[in-house]
This record gives C-alpha cells, sequence and structure tokens, in this order.
C-alpha cells in the first residue's frame, strides 16, 4: 500500500505546532498503525530527521499508551481497539491519513504526538482506591460477592486510562473515566465505607483539572476502545448526589 | 561461593523465623528513612506502597507516563495461590513442590517455599483493594488450572489479570502519593546507581521529557524494573522495556545470575513479516480448553476443518497423556519447534501449529468458551483477521520472561549492601523454568510481603544520615551518564538503533534462543562483539540530550543489550547441561527431553562485573536440596 501521512508536529509544549505531509510506500496490510509509523520513522532517521514522537509501549492494547487521533476520531476508524490494536487492513491503498494528538485543556501536548496524561493520575490520587494497607486483610472468601456484581465492577475496571473518552469529547469532559473508577469500587462491598467521599474527592479534582462538563452526548463510551459504559456515567453523577445531600461538604 | 543467606530451621518455619529475628525500625523512625523504588509494576509499586504506608519515605520511578502502565499490565492469565479453595489437594507445600519441579531444580528451596507461603495473602490483600476477581454464582472466588500443576490454583480476573493486579498496585500507590508519603517521577529513567564506600546510596536519572540529568540520595535502593527479554528485539514485552537499571547496577558491584534463562512462552501469535516490532503472547489458560495439533503428513495444504481426526497429531496429548495440552512452558514450546523443524510446521511462514477450540466449543458450548476467553479471541481476531470460534488459532513460541537477573540472597539483597532487586528483575524464585501465573505471584509478594520485612534489616543498621547529592560520586555518576548520551548522539552514522537492535536480536534468537549448542554460542559472541563495535562506530542517532528524544532513549537501552547479550551467551556456554529454559542440544535424554547434570550445575552462575572488555568472573551460589528429592522432571 501507498499512502499519504497529514502528522502534527510541535516541538514542545510551547511550540505552536502545524501539519507536516509524508509519503509512506510498501506497507502491509498485515501491519499495525504503529509499525507503519515505525516504517516511517526508520525513513526519517536514515535521512536524518526528526522522527515522528508517539506514545506506545505494550502494543497489545492494555497499557493505554498509545493515543493517536486518526483521521477525527481518537484510536482511529475501528471500534473498541487502541490505536496499537489498528491494523492497516483497515486502510485502502492511496488514502491520506490525518494524526493529531489528543486535544484537551486537561493534556497538554508534550511532543508532536505525545501528550500529559498526568491529570488523570492526580484523580485516582484524589481517591481511587480503597484505603486498605497491606496485611490484615479478611480471608478473600469472607465477603461473597454476586457474579453478576462481580461482572459489572470488572467492566467497570478494565478502562486502561488512555484518554480517548477525552478526546473524543467535545467538551473535553473526563466523565467516562472517572465514573469507571468510582462505578467499581461504589458496586464492590470493598469500596462502600469511602463510598460518598470517593466520589466528592475525584469528581473535584476532575474539574480542577480543567475538563470539561458531561453533556450526554455519548461520544466517549462510542469511542472508548475498552467499550466502558456510559451508564457509569450515570451511576457517577448519582453516586455524587447521593454524597452531597449528606456531606459536610456541602 | 555466595552466601545466601538462608535462616536455619526447617523449611516450613524458615520465614517465620526469620521476621521474628530481623532487626525492626521503630515507627517513629522510619520517616527518617528515604527509600528509592525503580519501576512501579507489580513488584514496584506494592513495594511503594507498602514501604510508605510503613512510614518510610518513598521515591518511586517509572519510564512510562504514568505507573498504570508498567508492562506487568499485559499480563493476562492469572494468578496462583495454595488456597485450596478448590479443596482438590493443593497446599503450600504443594505450590512450592511444582515451582520447585517446574524450575527443573534450579531455584532456591526457602525462596520457593516463602513465595507459596505468602501466596495465600496476597489473594486476600488484592480483593480488599477491589480487585474484580473471576467469581462463581455463590459469590465466591474462581479458579482454573495452569500448565505444570494438576490442581486449579490460579485466581483470575477474564484475562487481564495483570492489568487488575496492577491497578490494584497502583491504587494503592496513588493513596500514598496523595499522602505524600511516595513521591512519583513518571517519565523518568534510571541511568545509574550511586555507591559510597561500597553501599548503594541512590540514583542518577534522566527526565525523558526534559532531558535533565538529576541525582537521588536515599538510605536504600530497590530495583523493581523488570526483565530484558527485549534482548531479543521481537518479545511479548513492552518496547520500552530494557535491562539499563539493572545493566548499570551490574556495572557498579551487583552480579548477574543464570543470565541465559529465558522462557519461550509457548502460545504467541505468529510473526507475519518483517515489519514485526513486537510478539503477542495469548494466555497460557487457553490450553485449558484448546488443543495442540498440527497434520500428520508435512506440506499439508488443507484447511485445518478439512483435516479428518486421524490425519491430526495432538503430540502433545500423544507424548505427555498425564499432563497432555498442560505441560510445562519449556515443554510445550521445544515440542512446537520439533514439529516445525520436521516440516509440519502451518500457516503461510511454516512456523506455527494450531491450537483448536473445536472440541471445546462443542462440550461446553460457545457461551462457555466467550465467558473464560472473549477478550483473548478478540484479541487473536483483531491481530490476524482470523475467527478462532471458526477456525483453530494458530500460535507459536516467543520470548516472554526472564528467569535470570540480579543476584539477590535470601533478603532480596544484592551483591551490593543496601540494593535490592525485586519482581522479575531479580533471580530468584523461577530456577530454570517459571510456571503460568507465577510471575504475578513473586512480583506481588517481594512487593507486599517480603521486601518490606528485610528491608528494615539493613535499615535498621544504617545511620539516618543521608548523603549529599553533591558528593562527589553523584557528580561522577551524573557525569558519566552524560558522557554516554554524548557519544551515542555525536557518532552520527548511517544506520538506525532499530537496525542494531533487529541484528542483536535475530543472532540471540537464532544461537541463544530455543535451544543452544557450544558451536552457535561461540559464533554468536563474536557476532555480538562485532555487532557492538559497529553500533558505536556507526548508529544514527537523531536530536540533542536536552528535550524529549525517543532515539536517544532507545539508543541508550540498546547499548545496554548489546552488552548483556554477550554475558548471556557467556553463561550458556558455561552451562554444559539443559535445564529448563535453558535447551543445549549436546545435552538431552534419548527422548530429546532436557537432562540436567546435577552433580557439576546445581548451583546459580552468578556473574561479576570486571571492567569494560574484560571477561566477567563466574560466582557460584550452591543450590542445597533438603526437601525435594532432584528427579529426571517427567510430565508423561
Amino acid at each position: 500500500m501507498k499512502l499519504k501521512l497529514k502528522i502534527w508536529r510541535q516541538k514542545n509544549t510551547q511550540d505552536k505546532g502545524n501539519f507536516k505531509a509524508y509519503d509512506v510506500d510498501d506497507i502491509s496490510p498485515d501491519m499495525s498503525f504503529l509499525e507503519m509509523i515505525d516504517v516511517l520513522n526508520e525513513q526519517l532517521e536514515t535521512k536524518g530527521e526528526e522522527p515522528v514522537h508517539f506514545d506506545h509501549d505494550c502494543r497489545e492494547g492494555i497499557c493505554g499508551m498509545c493515543s493517536m487521533h486518526i483521521n477525527g476520531r481518537p484510536h482511529g476508524p475501528q471500534q473498541g481497539v487502541t490505536t496499537c490494536q489498528l491494523h492497516m487492513r483497515s486502510f485502502s491503498d492511496g488514502d491520506t491519513i490525518t494524526i493529531e494528538p489528543w486535544r484537551a485543556q486537561g493534556f497538554p501536548v508534550l511532543r508532536d504526538l505525545m501528550v500529559d496524561r498526568s491529570a488523570f493520575d492526580r484523580i485516582i490520587q484524589a481517591g481511587g482506591y480503597v484505603s486498605v494497607n497491606t496485611g490484615g486483610t479478611p480471608d478473600a472468601n469472607e465477603i461473597p460477592i454476586p457474579k453478576s456484581i462481580a461482572d459489572e465492577a470488572f467492566n467497570a475496571a478494565t478502562c486502561i486510562g488512555c484518554g480517548a473518552c477525552v478526546a473524543a469529547c467535545k467538551n473535553a469532559s473526563a466523565s467516562l473515566f472517572v465514573s469507571a473508577k468510582i462505578s467499581q469500587l461504589a458496586l464492590l462491598p470493598q469500596g462502600q465505607v469511602e463510598r460518598k467521599e470517593r466520589a466528592e474527592k475525584m469528581i473535584a479534582q476532575m474539574d480542577a483539572e480543567g475538563f470539561g462538563a458531561c453533556t450526554n452526548t455519548g461520544a466517549c463510551s462510542a469511542e472508548c476502545p475498552k467499550g466502558i459504559s456510559l451508564s457509569n456515567i450515570a451511576r457517577m453523577n448519582r453516586e455524587f448526589l447521593t454524597a452531597k445531600a449528606s456531606s459536610d461538604n456541602a | 561461593m555466595l552466601d545466601s543467606k538462608v535462616p536455619e530451621g526447617p523449611l516450613s518455619e524458615k520465614w517465620t523465623r526469620h521476621k521474628f529475628n530481623v532487626k525492626l525500625v521503630n515507627p517513629a523512625n522510619k520517616r527518617k528513612y528515604d527509600v528509592i523504588v525503580v519501576g512501579t509494576g507489580l513488584a514496584g509499586a506494592s513495594a511503594s506502597a507498602t514501604l510508605a504506608e510503613l512510614g518510610y519515605n518513598v521515591k518511586a520511578f517509572c519510564f512510562q507516563d504514568s505507573p498504570r502502565r508498567a508492562h506487568s499490565i499485559a499480563a493476562q492469565g492469572g494468578i496462583n495461590a495454595a488456597k485450596n479453595y478448590q479443596n482438590d489437594g493443593d497446599s503450600i507445600y504443594r505450590l512450592f513442590y511444582d515451582t520447585i519441579k517446574g524450575g527443573d531444580y534450579r531455584s532456591r528451596e526457602a525462596n520457593v517455599h516463602r513465595l507459596a507461603e505468602v501466596s495465600v495473602n496476597i489473594i486476600d490483600q488484592c480483593v480488599a483493594q477491589g480487585v474484580p476477581f473471576a467469581r462463581e454464582y455463590g459469590g465466591l472466588l474462581a479458579n482454573r488450572s495452569f500448565g505444570g500443576a494438576q490442581v486449579s490454583r490460579t485466581f483470575y480476573a477474564r484475562g487481564q489479570t495483570g492489568q487488575q493486579l496492577l491497578l490494584g498496585a497502583y491504587s494503592a500507590l496513588s493513596r500514598q502519593v496523595a499522602n505524600g508519603k511516595v513521591q512519583m517521577f513518571p517519565r523518568t529513567e534510571m541511568l545509574d546507581l550511586v555507591t559510597v564506600n561500597g553501599e548503594a546510596k541512590g540514583i542518577v536519572t534522566r527526565n525523558l521529557v526534559t532531558g535533565k540529568i538529576e541525582s537521588h540520595s536515599a538510605h536504600a535502593v530497590v530495583l523493581a524494573t523488570g526483565g530484558y527479554g527485549n534482548v531479543f528485539f521481537l518479545s511479548t514485552n513492552a518496547m520500552g522495556s530494557n535491562v539499563t537499571a539493572a545493566w548499570r547496577a551490574h556495572k557498579k558491584g551487583a552480579f548477574f545470575a543464570n543470565p541465559s534463562f529465558t522462557q519461550i512462552h509457548p502460545t504467541c501469535i505468529p510473526v507475519s513479516g518483517d515489519h514485526q516490532s513486537k510478539l503477542t503472547l495469548m494466555s497460557e489458560s487457553l490450553r485449558n480448553d484448546g488443543r495442540v495439533w498440527v497434520p500428520k503428513a508435512k506440506d499439508e495444504k488443507r484447511k485445518p476443518e478439512d483435516i479428518p481426526e486421524d490425519e491430526r497429531d495432538y503430540y502433545l496429548e500423544r507424548k505427555y497423556p498425564a499432563f497432555g495440552n498442560l505441560v510445562p512452558r519449556d515443554v510445550a514450546s521445544r515440542n512446537a519447534k520439533y514439529v516445525c523443524d520436521e516440516g509440519r510446521g502451518v500457516g503461510a511462514t511454516k512456523l506455527a501449529v494450531y491450537l483448536d477450540f473445536a472440541d471445546a466449543i462443542r462440550r461446553d458450548g460457545r457461551d462457555t468458551i466467550e465467558a473464560k476467553y472473549g477478550n483473548l479471541f478478540d484479541m487473536y481476531r483483531q491481530i490476524t483477521g482470523e475467527n478462532p470460534y471458526e477456525t483453530p488459532m494458530k500460535i507459536f513460541p516467543a520470548v516472554h520472561y526472564t528467569m535470570g537477573g540480579l543476584w539477590v540472597d535470601y533478603n532480596l539483597q544484592t551483591t551490593v549492601p543496601g540494593l535490592y532487586a525485586t519482581g522479575e528483575s531479580n533471580f530468584s524464585d523461577h530456577g530454570a523454568n517459571r510456571l503460568g501465573a507465577s510471575a504475578l505471584m513473586q512480583g506481588l509478594a517481594d512487593g507486599y510481603f517480603v521486601l518490606p520485612y528485610t528491608i528494615g534489616d539493613y535499615l535498621a543498621g544504617s545511620s539516618y544520615e543521608k548523603i549529599s547529592t553533591d558528593h562527589e560520586a553523584f557528580k561522577e555518576a551524573e557525569n558519566n551518564a552524560k558522557a554516554h548520551l554524548d557519544r551515542l548522539l555525536n557518532i552520527n552514522g548511517t544506520k538506525t538503533v532499530d537496525h542494531y537492535h533487529r541484528e542483536l536480536g535475530k543472532i540471540m534468537w537464532d544461537y541463544c534462543g530455543m535451544s543452544r549448542t557450544e558451536e552457535g554460542l561461540k559464533k554468536a559472541k563474536n557476532m555480538v562483539k562485532e555487532l557492538r563495535d559497529e553500533f558505536w562506530t556507526n548508529v544514527k542517532v537523531i536530536g540533542t540530550a536536552d528535550e524529549l528524544n525517543l532515539s536517544l532513549e532507545k539508543a541508550n537501552r540498546v547499548s545496554d543489550f548489546l552488552e548483556l547479550g554477550e554475558l548471556m551467551i557467556d553463561d550458556a556456554l558455561m552451562r554444559n547441561e539443559s535445564c529448563g529454559g535453558h535447551f543445549r542440544e549436546e545435552y538431552q535424554t534419548p527422548e530429546g527431553e532436557a537432562l540436567r547434570d546435577d552433580e557439576n550445575f546445581a548451583f546459580v552462575g552468578a556473574w561479576e562485573y570486571q571492567g569494560p572488555n574484560n571477561p566477567e568472573k563466574l560466582n557460584k551460589e550452591e543450590l542445597k536440596f533438603e526437601n525435594v528429592k532432584l528427579t529426571q522432571r517427567s510430565y508423561k
């Protein structure tokens, strides 16, 4: 396959950045999207030009590091996959492909296609945990959890923190990410003790990071590579209201 | 002979006694000690969180943009624990025994028994954190069986167990970051270990965003930096996984043990072409329900569905009736190689075997199989474009895990006082072959339940005073790190870093991979040396050192792989026997199984750095087996 690429190049956070056009030939349909960029970078480096900087690590769809906006969609045209699991068979010979970083106030660009997602870490630090120290925990089978509840918690827990939800949202809202963690722990008995405090604190941090509000368009869930359900946002809102109704911080 | 510091007493009481005998640091004094933890996978995140909970001040480092992305996240299948919830005869002793046997009697009895002991606490800990393990309809935890075991002791979270366990440890770590007890440094890579009077006192790092070289001082340093499988270029490791932290520590005095012990995982998606950048594992749990086979005839052209039963060779079931498709990884991998060497491999490259779910789907229904393996089947379909519900998967072995690593004693301390190594970065628990679902167990055992005790013993004897980062040892390490990067940037040759990495990987896979010979290894040693020389005169690294520079990061890591590769070859050459993942063709039984030489090689080979271009010195730790009888492993 031969392809034309339009790639966002930006030297660092302060740089203004702009699109640059590149041609690549000999692209196999079995290559992953990132392997196609590897081919381009090998060409650029051989010529002595700066390679395109992008985040990637596991290349098996689970670490959440890769983060490309491809032809206007986070992680590209296919549903339910990360960029590293997108294969060139999803494109046709002669296509022009536009590649950009995630665009959101909460995710400043570091270089080219790499963004800073540390805001997500700070949101988890605000309360995305059960406060247990190591040791002294009860036997794992002491608290039975209905399979349906465990499965639903698991579905929420599969979020990989890639940020596609934010990139997809016209408001750059982080609601799907935040609600997935709030849901997981609100569903499980282990999360009950800190349930209210957790919802309040995580949502406050989300707002402080400059992410927008949710207007229920559902773009986040549609673009989520792990298919995190929109119903988590409904649950988050319920958790938040319940918490606020009895909160000392109201 | 190296002293492993294994405590006296009966095997099952060693750890309990040791915990009583180690020195404690008074709760009020813990805050006077700083500990550096490098790496935030299962071993690093669990250690950082636990040390902080105890009251130590922790500085944690990872090269990824967030600690949640460490490569533990990609582990699929599960985590072993001797809970015996299934009432099928499991016990701490059986998990210990299976692990020692699976490791082909090249691991340390006392460490492995401790691992089996604390395995039960890990599950309790993770459940308390809200890790959503798979459950039965009655609400209790579900288990499955795994290679090398005849009991069901593996806990799992669909095919994403590593992800869920890591997010559990990451949440505990995040809580300590919020408490101010852990200072987190993401996108920061360790470039050197700093020692003062022979003791580990800190590290030198590079901020990967700004390029700034910085020094960090502490009372002890913990490496939890994972394995070195990427020396093979193609492996199931993440692209960034590297040996740099461990290797630089090695050059500062930490012995490197059993570097040639690498695990080739039997169930990976085969290579599709030269563009391949990494290999994807399909969890070994698939072998619970999938049947491995190849056609009986060479050069079979028919589609797998069209090949009748009596023309298929279910070679693992045929050769190993007791364990069948669940033989340990090294046995499964080697047998896949044999049938492909015979010309009975399948697929375009003929370097693959079938893993067939047709019988399981007929027996249990598609829904059941989907519930167990749905995400793995989806992943396979995504990568290959084939539907495994309808046609058998094609699989082939790939480099997956490194049993070798920094030598540590029973306390997980390396040969450098104050420097500890945990998880995959140490060598300790898996011998010459790791059983499935044991890596997660070991990472969390080290981080949650072992290191937090043993490091106290060292710290209790150290003064509160911290070495200043203005100390000449820090300045020297900083200057060396800078000089190394500048040297890479100034070569300005003609070939890319990836070119050299790919070449190195090919040499290692061909001569130091699934099977090795003296002749091949000697040839490979020269090839690696030549490649390294060429790298240092002809590599092209773009950009500068004071910016975000992926080209430079890669070059820096590959420069260490080029040195490690030679040591792996030396180790494989030294070990004139076959054991577990180390298979020397000269040493095999008439049936083609690994033939150990317990009389001469029941030891850990720990290599000591002797300066650039000098051969490393071999030190030995004798392995004493007081509780298990050494037998030829048999899974028949």
